[in-house]
């Protein structure tokens, strides 16, 4: 599948008239690998297909549907009511403006989940074009995250409209942040999307697994619940449970909340309402603190990404057959 | 001339598992070893197709061709070597693959483009086009989930073949859609192959080849065992049919001899290739495995009245085909049998002696077999004649030439299409009254 240019010098014209039209049509090669690069360049070369799929997605999702796109909406919004009343009424964690914090933490987190399962049921759910079209199979899992993109996208708004009702700020020297965040962000998405898409055609019950460990994941982010409730106990836990918490701290999408929330939220230990500070996010943590982590993270997101093409490729000749 | 495509020692192997164990737990619960077999679709298949050729693959089902096929589009890919094509290569193994029913027709055809790789600016000036090749014009902005399956073929069709491709890669399936549409989509094939474009068909049909193709090959079992005209194409496709139908298992001479035995078990036994090739169940010979070397056909003469001055025959009149044969021993079951075909390869009709009450023997020498036709059903034209010999069950082929021989007719009369019916034209006044009720039939 890999548009490989070569031409002939000479267009020659056959007996029969017609002149020739291939003397200098590009080659295509179709054989069982082709390299990264030639990889990039197909989804490139189908771009305005991902696109379209991803409106289509977008489209689909809440066809016929009299509320329409306000689910995509209603949906994140009664999560939301759900933890705040929890956490904020009945357990009573304190933490003033609990519903910024929130929204800043599951706007990153309906973005990942959204677009790593989406993609992982990408192919099995487009089976029907993947078995009669020939086009880079990574475009419906990409889709996937574009349309998950679109959705953050409305859902900020939201957010931004609850910035004002608050008449809260935004930290304006963290703000600068959510620019490597959502680039860490999208490519985790991305790799990890593709790695489960490629390997779902095959084992099915990688969705079910998907949808467990996510379940797992969130809570295992700092989303409700503040970072330092956990970092500054760690001290106290028995050491038996030190790996658990190394497990926790290699959480690669905690580093990009973290910073949506230092950013968004903008206070780090806010004075709750009997007047003592209520430690959220780490007091002295700068820009670089942040930066190293969300470099950590894209770095990690990128080999990841190498590793799930690599996969990717092994696979796909495959797909038109097992699905 | 370039060459459109290559195909470089391409072998595609499955694995086929013995259940398919696609969850993880039966996975764990088999140690991770599911027991397979590997399965080669296509073994070392390697040839070119030139440019401006109509290519044909003929093979019967599981024979690889289609898993060629879908290669040569790039929907799966080999597991050795390498397939090459030049320009833009079309596929339609199923038209509308990929509309969404929720969108309306104007947004599957920009959806629909891009998949198949065109741009956005392309589709916009090919718009018109389209719409108005699948005669959609006012529905195109209705959702196409309340198409008709008609349109929604037709939508599919047009988008496909306004891309402009250079190589085009077509399935049988495409027998779809009213008569008028199937014209339009053959007049549109027919005028890719004027404008030098290049065409694969797949096919199990014999005539299809005959009809559209120019050069064609033949997969069995995943192997390469024909390429060239037509012709050759399609005679090497009987035999490895037969050979596949009849010698499945060589060895075992009673199942053949128990095939050979019964007449009509004999039509039974070909019948899931004869069903696959409707085309195919009139014909006089449908299959031949064995070749016996010893009876030969000498010649085929189609004489006529007056044959020693004009070199066609005249409708209507009588015409006899005479093969003649030398045969080196005695023979015990012969059937000869002739067929005809127009220009563009459909088998028009044939006999043969296979409904004769008794054997025909030939005894050793020369001989002739003669078919008299009394009255020529044909219209001006050349046909092609194929003659052979043969055993009553068809499995031994002493000699057989596939339209080697050409009729040529001339039609005096003033009937035109295909057949030579003679037709008496005369007027009368129209009758009225209570006679013409009668006539009427009430």
């Amino acid at each position: 599948m890999a548009g490989m240019s070569g031409t002939i010098a000479t267009p020659e014209f056959p007996q029969d008239g017609f002149p020739s039209r291939l003397g200098d049509r590009p080659l295509r090669v179709v054989s069982p690998r082709i390299n990264l690069r030639q990889r990039v360049r197909q989804i490139w070369q189908y771009r305005e297909l991902l696109l379209g799929m991803t409106r289509k997605e977008l489209r689909v999702q809440y066809k016929d549907s009299v509320l329409g796109f306000l689910w995509s909406m209603l949906n994140p919004a009664t999560n939301l009511l759900v933890y705040f009343v929890v956490f904020q009424i009945i357990l009573r964690n304190g933490i003033p403006h609990y519903a910024i914090y929130l929204m800043s933490g599951v706007l990153v987190w309906n973005f990942f989940s959204s677009s790593v399962s989406g993609a992982c049921g990408s192919l099995v759910a487009n089976s029907h074009i993947i078995k009669k079209v020939a086009f880079p199979r990574e475009i419906p899992a990409l889709a996937q995250v574009g349309s998950a993109m679109m959705q953050m996208g409305f859902q900020s708004i939201v957010l931004v409209i609850f910035l004002a009702a608050f008449r809260t700020a935004p930290a304006v020297d963290f703000v600068i942040l959510l620019i490597p965040a959502l680039v860490a962000l999208i490519t985790l998405a991305t790799s990890l999307g593709l790695l489960f898409a490629a390997l779902n055609v095959k084992m099915r019950d990688m969705q079910h697994l998907l949808g467990v460990a996510l379940s797992v994941w969130f809570w295992a982010t700092p989303i409700v619940y503040p970072f330092r409730q956990i970092r500054d106990r760690i001290q106290f836990y028995p050491s038996h449970f030190k790996w658990l918490l190394d497990l926790y701290r290699m959480n690669p999408v905690t580093p990009i909340v973290l910073s949506f929330q230092r950013a968004i939220y903008g206070v780090t230990s806010p004075k709750g309402a009997s007047g003592q500070p209520i430690h959220i996010l780490p007091d002295h943590a700068g820009l670089w603190w942040y930066s190293w982590q969300l470099l950590a993270v894209i770095g990690f997101a990128v080999a990841l990404g190498v590793f799930a093409l690599g996969v990717f490729g092994r696979r796909e000749g495959s797909f038109a057959e097992e699905l | 001339m370039p060459t459109a495509i290559e195909i470089r020692d391409v072998s595609k192997r499955f694995r086929l598992y013995h259940q398919q164990f696609t969850s993880l737990k039966e996975r764990v619960l088999h140690g991770g070893r599911v027991p397979y077999e590997d399965f080669w679709a296509l073994k070392d298949i390697a040839f070119e197709v030139d440019e401006g050729v109509t290519f044909g693959l003929l093979g019967h089902n599981g024979s690889g061709k289609s898993t060629l096929l879908k290669s040569i589009a790039g929907i799966i890919q080999p597991t050795r070597g390498e397939i090459v094509t030049r320009g833009r290569v079309a596929a339609l193994l199923e038209l509308g693959a990929g509309f969404q029913p929720e969108m309306s027709g104007r947004e599957n055809i920009y959806l629909n483009a891009s998949l198949l790789g065109m741009s956005r600016s392309y589709v916009d000036s090919r718009f018109d086009d389209i719409v108005g090749f699948a005669e959609l014009e006012s529905f195109i902005d209705n959702q196409v989930k309340y198409y008709s399956s008609g349109m929604y073929v037709r939508l599919g069709f047009a988008v496909a073949v306004h891309m402009d491709p250079d190589i085009l890669i077509v399935d049988e399936v495409l027998a779809v859609g009213d008569e008028l549409f199937q014209r339009k989509c053959l007049e549109r094939v027919k005028q890719f192959q004027r404008e030098g474009r290049t065409i694969v068909v797949v096919t199990h049909s014999p005539d299809m080849v005959r009809q559209v193709c120019s050069r064609a090959a033949v997969l069995d079992h995943g192997k390469l065992v024909g390429l060239g005209t037509p012709a050759e194409a399609v005679r090497s496709f009987r035999e490895h049919l037969l050979r596949r139908e009849a010698y499945a298992d060589a060895s075992e001479l009673g199942s053949l001899i128990s095939l050979a035995d019964d007449g009509s078990r004999n039509g039974e036994a070909t019948n899931g290739a004869v069903d696959s090739a409707p085309a195919e169940k009139p014909e006089m010979v449908a299959y031949h495995g064995k070749r016996e070397t010893g009876l030969k056909i000498t010649y085929t003469r189609f004489e006529y009245a007056h044959s020693d001055e004009r070199d066609y025959a005249i409708s209507g009149e009588s015409l006899r085909i005479v093969v003649g044969y030398h045969a080196d021993r005695s023979y015990d079951d012969v059937l000869p049998g002739y067929t005809v075909y127009d220009q563009e390869g459909r088998f028009l009709f044939g006999a043969n002696t296979k409904l004769f009450p008794a054997d025909i023997k030939v005894e050793p020498g020369d001989g002739e077999f003669v078919f008299e036709i009394d009255s020529l059903p044909l219209l001006d034209g050349d046909y092609p004649v194929t003659v052979g010999l043969l055993t009553h069950d068809e499995y031994t082929v002493y000699d057989w030439h596939e339209q080697q021989y050409t009729l040529s007719v001339m039609s005096e009369g003033m009937v035109t299409g295909l057949l030579a019916v003679p037709t008496r034209i005369s007027m009368r006044p129209r009758q009225t009254g209570p006679e013409a009720l009668r006539v009427r039939g009430i």
